[in-house]
């Protein structure tokens, strides 16, 4: 019976990843541009929510109503001001830049926040349990799944139903002949990083939520969305949230062999996912 | 062998050197100004040990002036990573020259400081670190006590995991449990040295009768304890202990509670050291305990002010509208020692009379009597450490949803005054 626990709560973390590495699935889909500076965004948006929080006295919930559409502004501006200078053939400028900007956030939160361990508080909901037969489910853990599928779900429609989704899909495809058409990939690029931060700003209170952070915490969970977009498939994002689940289950089944191998186990899946197939299991164009 | 007192003496400085051992007049009266370097992790993870450096600082500056002392404290940041504070700590030494360092705020700052100022003949006072971390994580075979040599320069006040072990067994003790303890052990240095099977908290704890179970170490920033959660359920463990970072901390206690697994006592270091981090739990944080090291509640006066413990906390408090925490008490204590050396030292500038002079240390601090003769300690350390009272504390949450660390156990040093006694979680 602990097995089937323990896969069960590795699919519930799986979803945590997943809603990391959406923001980062979208962006690099898109763009092919990895943003090393995605954690610390996502720490910057949980001070952002916790500060609506403490100042004005709301619930976690409508902070985030009101933090989503500041990160998405935050996101538009950085990509217009600062990341469209990088993008372009080389693939090393937006890595530096976005590298230096994770260090300037973490600093910059430091000097307006201190190193203080800061969380967002959820009242009773944080211990709350179900039980589903002899397994028991937390309430925040199921939530946080739940919110995963949703988020995927939602990036999908706008993918694929809309406008913008086309010109998302023709600019990934090919720049160029997409600005022939009268798309200019520079606005397209900025409101994906938007819609990269509102998903962020969603992972940010899930963050805050389950557990501290502090404004040195980003890049930890960096290494995992990472990793869900790649076991995924590039560009894939219902691949991005199997990605998650496959490296939450594989951590928590690490660590019922021994804790020691609960992190290392999680990597260990994403080298041999990569050996098998190494464009991940669902890259964008089929195959 | 070459030292920097044989160098000082033959090198360009003899006639300095030579001229200020000639009076009985200190030197710092002869208008040398002493120099003293001071590294802490001001930013990075560990900035919150830090957060009293200005306040003290200021004090000590005040205080100096007061005194007619002529020094120069030079502060470096260490980032809260050790090859900076080793950077920094030669920057102080060989580019300004310092005379005396100090240094403070866990093995990641102490250790690598110390290292560098062993090797560099300058004298170096150290603490905020327990003191087989700071002594034998800086041996060169920390695994071959044989091969442990003492310091000549660096010197090292606070407590030991012998301490932790007492203060913790102690605790249990004045509960009714089943004496079955969970170990929550991550892969650092000190998850790796409290979890270590030999010489470990294990031992100790085995010692007064309490059987510990440790799943293994996991690696820091973890979002599931699941598998530690069925383990220390299927033993039945009734106390919870640890070294454990606050994130990690807050996600156990939760999942924990999720599933259902509700200890008698969660006694564990790091993680509840700072009110602000215990306030992030909410109602959960409520009697949970750890060791404390200073309080407002300690019996103690400084040398520099002549305020007691509760003084020093609400100036703190005034000063930068925050609470007080553990580390103020001993950020206040090294400029005690400081001070006291520099004043005592015949010649503060001369690197071997300073290592002298701190080594006959006597002195009454704010933390307690900070004297090297060794006492609880092993001889290999006994010429370079002196160990510092330990203690007991529950964090009592009040009806405005604030903290108050208050000591439940004294066995360890019954000079220090409790404010109450343990009580269960459940």
């Amino acid at each position: 019976m602990i097995w089937v626990d323990t896969v069960v709560q590795g699919i519930l973390l799986g979803g945590l990843y997943a809603l990391f590495a959406a923001g980062l699935s979208l962006v690099f889909g898109i763009m092919r541009v990895v943003n090393l500076a995605h954690g610390d965004l996502i720490v910057m948006a949980a001070y952002l929510i916790l500060v609506l929080v403490t100042a004005l006295n709301l619930s976690p919930l409508i902070a985030l109503l009101l933090a989503a559409p500041l990160m998405f502004a935050v996101g538009w501006l950085l990509q217009q001001l600062v990341l469209n200078r990088t993008v372009g053939e080389d693939v090393l400028p937006p890595l530096l830049v976005t590298f230096g900007l994770s260090v300037v956030i973490q600093n910059a939160l430091l000097e307006g926040f201190n190193a203080d361990s800061r969380r967002i508080g959820a009242g009773s909901l944080e211990i709350a349990s179900f039980s589903v037969g002899p397994i028991t489910i937390g309430v925040m853990p199921a939530l946080t799944f739940a919110t995963a599928i949703l988020v995927t779900l939602a990036l999908q429609l706008i993918f694929y139903r809309t406008a913008l989704g086309r010109a998302f899909r023709a600019t990934s495809d090919d720049p160029d002949t997409a600005s022939l058409m009268g798309i200019r990939p520079g606005n397209i690029f900025a409101v994906a990083t938007g819609l990269g931060m509102v998903v962020a700003t969603i992972a940010a209170l899930y963050l805050g939520m389950r557990a501290n952070f502090d404004p040195t915490i980003g890049p930890a969970r960096l290494i995992y969305a990472f990793e869900a977009v790649i076991i995924g498939g590039m560009g894939s994002l219902w691949g991005t949230l199997i990605g998650g689940i496959v490296i939450g289950v594989a951590q928590t089944v690490g660590a019922a062999i021994d804790p020691e191998w609960q992190i290392l186990s999680g990597h260990l899946a994403f080298l041999v996912i990569l050996l098998v197939r190494p464009r991940g299991l669902f890259p964008a164009g089929g195959r | 062998m070459i030292n920097r007192r044989k160098l000082l003496k033959t090198g360009a400085a003899a006639g300095f050197a030579v001229s200020a051992g000639g009076l009985a007049m200190p030197a710092l009266a002869q208008g040398t100004r002493v120099k003293i370097g001071y590294v802490s992790p001001q930013s990075g993870p560990l900035a919150g040990f830090a957060e009293s450096d200005a306040f003290a600082l200021e004090m000590f500056k005040r205080v100096a002036a007061e005194k007619g002392m002529d020094v120069e404290v030079l502060v470096k940041d260490s980032q809260s990573n050790p090859n900076r504070a080793a950077d920094v700590a030669q920057e102080l030494i060989i580019d300004d020259g310092v005379h005396l360092m100090l240094v403070a705020s866990t093995p990641e700052t102490t250790n690598p400081v110390t290292t560098v100022c062993e090797n560099e003949f300058i004298p170096c006072i150290s603490t905020m670190a327990p003191w087989q971390p700071w002594f034998i994580g800086q041996q060169g075979n920390p695994g071959d006590p044989a091969s442990w040599r003492p310091f000549d320069y660096a010197f090292h006040y606070f407590w030991g995991l012998e301490d932790v072990i007492a203060v913790f067994t102690n605790m249990w003790d004045q509960l009714d449990t089943n004496k079955k303890v969970a170990g929550l052990f991550p892969n650092d240095a000190d998850g790796n040295a409290w979890g270590d099977p030999q010489n470990g908290v294990a031992p100790g704890f085995a010692a007064d009768g309490y059987e510990t179970v440790d799943p293994g170490r996991y690696q820091n920033l973890t979002d599931d304890f699941s598998a530690q959660i069925n383990a220390f359920k299927q033993a039945d463990c009734e106390i919870v202990t640890g070294v454990v970072i606050p994130p990690d901390f807050t996600t156990f206690r939760n999942q924990a509670l999720q599933q259902g697994f509700s200890p008698k006592a969660i006694t564990v270091a790091k993680a509840i050291l700072f009110p602000q981090s215990v306030e992030t739990l909410g109602e959960s944080g409520h009697n949970l305990s750890s060791e404390v090291w200073w309080s407002k509640n300690h019996p103690f006066t400084s040398s520099l002010t002549g305020q007691g413990c509760e003084a020093l906390a609400a100036d703190f408090t005034k000063a930068t509208g925050r609470p007080w925490t553990q580390p103020i008490g001993y950020i206040h204590s090294l400029f005690e020692m400081a001070a006291d050396v520099i004043q005592r030292a015949e010649d503060p500038t001369d690197p071997d009379l300073m290592a002298e002079t701190i080594a006959a240390t006597d002195l009454q601090t704010i933390v307690g009597r900070i004297v090297f003769n060794g006492e609880g300690l092993p001889p290999f350390a006994a010429t370079n450490v002196c160990k510092t009272p330990l203690v007991g504390g529950q964090w009592r949450r009040q009806d405005d949803g604030s903290f108050e660390l208050l000591v439940v156990d004294n066995k360890t040093a019954p000079d220090i005054p409790t404010q109450g006694s343990m009580e269960p979680l459940s």
